[in-house]
């Protein structure tokens, strides 16, 4: 983030969600849409980079060891029907083709990350934008923006995923 | 040669949150589950390092690579737009354990599923700009 900002620029990640819409047209339904989505070629370069990046830190930079999850968040997720927490990075459970293909499955990835784009551009925001770039410029908003990251986040962790698997 | 920075920043953006496991669903449970300061430690330490660069850059006015004034836009004034946006997103972001920037990571990790989540959000905010006018802010 702050190699971005000494760049002239700002650390935010979900700025690209609207650009993607942008390129895809969709300047034609909504003014929110109708700008030059070129000036924002270098965030879709940081894109690029990060998809590079997950290439080589798992194909040259780790060992395949489990994540060091503390023992009762591995508990708590085998009473969810959660197998072998922390043996990889993401939960086959949720994002293994045949299950993420299956009808359940591909309902919550669409669930989840319609709410994440949604949200990000109601709030102005996610996590690069508000907690980590908002907060270290001691900004209110962004301080709320993260309370309210929590509050969505503990209920679906605590009262929802409960429910759903 | 302009983008390679860009492209660099990315790949460090990368790597770290590959090997810091900011990256996995199951340390956004965990952190959501308050059952490890391991998120919090990543987070916290981004924001105290970042506080401290913002602070030093408007001190001593820093310019830019490209010698022109950094200026970090106030985010807007609201309430309203902030507490709900960001319920919505903390409520994506605990199910799919990703958020806007670790998406990118994972599906260069290899989790090819991720795209579904990546054009689902795409189309969310594509919602977002339909109903924008509608919502309260």
């Amino acid at each position: 983030m702050v190699f971005l900002i000494y760049f002239g620029k700002t650390f935010g990640m979900s700025s690209n969600l609207r650009t993607f819409c942008s390129i895809g047209g969709a300047g034609k339904y909504s003014d929110f849409f109708k700008f030059d989505w070129k000036a924002q070629r270098w965030n879709l370069t940081v894109v690029l980079g990060a998809i590079i990046g997950g290439f080589i830190a798992v194909n040259f930079l780790s060992d395949g060891s489990a994540i060091n999850l503390n023992p009762q968040t591995i508990s708590d997720l085998k009473e969810l029907g959660f197998e072998n927490a922390g043996a990889s990075i993401l939960p086959g459970e949720i994002y293994d083709w045949s299950n993420a293909l299956s009808l359940k499955g591909l309902a919550i990835l669409i669930a989840a990350g319609f709410l994440v784009g949604f949200g990000t551009r109601y709030a102005g925001g996610c996590t690069s934008g508000h907690a980590i770039t908002g907060l270290s410029n001691l900004q209110l908003p962004s301080l709320i923006a993260v309370i309210g990251f929590f509050v969505g986040g503990l209920i679906m962790t605590h009262f929802l995923l409960p429910l759903i698997f | 040669m302009k983008f390679l920075k860009f492209l660099l920043v990315g790949i460090f953006f990368g790597i770290v949150l590959v090997k810091s496991e900011a990256v996995s669903w199951y340390r956004i449970f965990e952190m959501f589950k308050f059952q490890s300061f391991h998120m919090y430690g990543i987070i916290g330490s981004a924001v105290v390092l970042g506080a401290i660069s913002v602070w030093a850059i408007k001190k001593f006015s820093v310019k830019s690579i490209e010698g022109k004034e950094i200026n970090l836009p106030p985010k807007d004034k609201s309430f309203t737009r902030y507490i709900l946006g960001g319920t919505i997103f903390g409520l994506g972001w605990a199910l799919a354990g990703a958020c806007p920037g670790p998406m990118y990571i994972l599906l260069g990790a290899g989790f090819f599923s991720m795209l579904i989540v990546i054009a689902a959000a795409t189309l969310g905010t594509f919602a977002y700009g339909l109903l924008r006018n509608k919502l309260p802010h």
